[in-house]
């Protein structure tokens, strides 16, 4: 849960709701960006830190990679978060 | 890629080591606390502590919000999620944690509707899709993961969506570094600043540890070599005679955090009098609980709590090994009675809890089986 996991933005959201599409190791899902709207100017190819299903800050690709690398190192851990990312779904 | 090959950069790291000792005044002992169990992790996972001379010890804080939960909160969620109309939703790391009566993984097995979720926004999808139930949401966690519930609970009223609610068991570090710097049982030379709750609260807060404490901090990022280089700016610092906040992780955290989540955090809770953490007893001002508008949304007003307080069992010693005056195989039923299968204590619950981390990594580290560690990884091997 306190793990920050890096996505890169293959959508941006088209409405109000602030979902927007990532991809994590291959998998998609959305993704609330709500809380960089006034801090960063967000487009398709950035990479960010996501917390809960929250973005919390862009971040560059050599982050992310280092980013993905701790989490790799966890092993069973990450891999529950990876899954529980992928499974569940805010639809 | 070249960045992280220098992140992992074994000569580096053997600089910096030697660098850290250069620094060591002859006869002096140093103990840095790194608050945040993302960095305990790596510190174990690496064995860091390999790397530094013997003089300088890295002390574990408070910094794993599953850790810090005390018993009677998961009494409190169990008994709110024993409603035959309540969802229950958590985190995984939430599934484990021991309370009086059991677990979140115990009171489902008895019948109990509880889920995992990844976010509080999948227990939204949740609450949309089962309007005859209320779906509430165990929501944990520092800085880093209240603004992420505060979106939420605005959202849902957005919606107007009735049937969703937030059980608040937010804490905040800054008290509870505090509270340590104010225990008379600890000598501590300065912090490892937490990297991810950081990213919202930026370095600013940390200011007065650095001005009325006289204790150096150095916010960190994840990585083995970001944690031995705060450990070598905090070292300069004594060395130079200053005591400031410096912020190792700048390409992650800024100086003055997040407006946005602040400000979210701000709108939908408020700072509780006093809360209690798992081994550290009651702190004021460490918690927070939602404002009196979003009272619809509040678990604890919608159902009675019971609110009893549940003593840690006898034989945890989870409070010394949170303030860490305790290494965790210092205690006594550490790796015996409490591993990370059969937890007595939360710091066993979760990955970043201190004695999982040491029971699953750290074993491997320090004297004791030391080829293993050198085998193991190629920043440690020498
Ligand atoms: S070994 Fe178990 S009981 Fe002892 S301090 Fe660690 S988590 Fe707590």
């Amino acid at each position: 849960m306190c793990l920050g996991i890096p996505g890169e933005l293959v959508e941006l959201p088209d409405d109000e709701t602030d979902l927007a599409l990532v991809t994590v190791s291959g998998v998609r899902r959305k993704v609330n960006i709500g809380l960089l709207r006034d801090e960063e100017e967000l487009v398709v190819g950035d990479w960010i830190l996501i917390h809960v299903g929250f973005a919390l800050a862009k971040i560059d690709e050599q982050e992310a990679a280092a980013a993905l690398r701790v989490l790799h190192e966890l092993g069973p851990a990450y891999d529950q978060e990876l899954q529980d990312f992928a499974t569940t779904d805010v639809g | 890629m070249r960045f992280v090959d220098e992140f992992r950069d074994p000569e580096t790291a053997r600089h910096l080591a030697r660098e850290i000792a250069g620094l060591c005044e002859p006869g002096r002992r140093y103990a840095f606390m790194e608050v945040c169990g993302g960095h305990t992790h790596t510190i174990y996972k690496h064995g860091l502590e390999d790397h530094l001379p013997e003089n300088v010890r890295l002390v574990h804080g408070p910094g794993c919000p599953v850790c810090v939960l005390p018993m009677g909160r998961v009494d409190d969620a169990i008994a709110i999620a024993e409603h035959d109309d309540v969802i229950m939703t958590a985190f995984g790391d939430m599934m484990r944690v021991p309370g009086g009566n059991g677990s979140f993984f115990d009171a489902k097995a008895a019948g109990a509707d509880i889920r995992m979720v990844y976010s509080p926004l999948d227990a939204l999808k949740i609450a949309r899709t089962n309007p005859d139930k209320r779906v509430v949401f165990m929501a944990i966690g520092f800085e880093t993961t209240a603004p992420s519930t505060a979106m939420t609970v605005l959202r849902a009223q957005a919606e107007g969506l009735e049937n969703f609610a937030v059980f608040a068991n937010h804490v905040t570090i800054i008290p509870a570094i505090k509270a340590i710097l104010d225990s008379p049982d600890l000598r501590l030379d300065g912090f490892l600043g937490p990297g991810h709750v950081s990213t919202v609260i930026g370095c600013r807060p940390y200011e007065f540890i650095a001005r009325d404490h006289r204790k150096p901090l150095v916010t960190a990022g994840f990585e083995p070599l970001d944690i031995l280089q705060s450990v070598h700016w905090l070292m300069r610092q004594l060395a130079e005679g200053r005591c400031e906040v410096e912020n190792q992780y700048s390409r992650v955290v800024p100086w003055n955090g997040n407006r946005r989540a602040l400000e979210v955090i701000g709108r939908v809770m408020e700072l509780r009098p006093w809360f209690e953490w798992r081994g550290l007893g009651f702190i004021s001002h460490s918690a927070m609980a939602l404002r009196p508008e979003f009272a619809a949304f509040d678990a604890e007003r919608i159902y009675d709590v019971p609110g009893v307080r549940v003593a840690d069992p006898k034989a945890c010693q989870c409070g010394e090994v949170l303030k860490g005056v305790l290494e965790p195989w210092e205690c006594k039923v550490f790796g015996t009675a409490c591993t990370p299968e059969t937890p007595i204590g939360t710091c066993m619950v979760s990955s970043e809890g201190a004695c999982a981390a040491y029971y699953n990594f750290g074993r491997f580290s320090r004297s004791r089986v030391r080829e293993a560690t050198l085998l193991a990884d190629p920043v440690v091997r020498r």
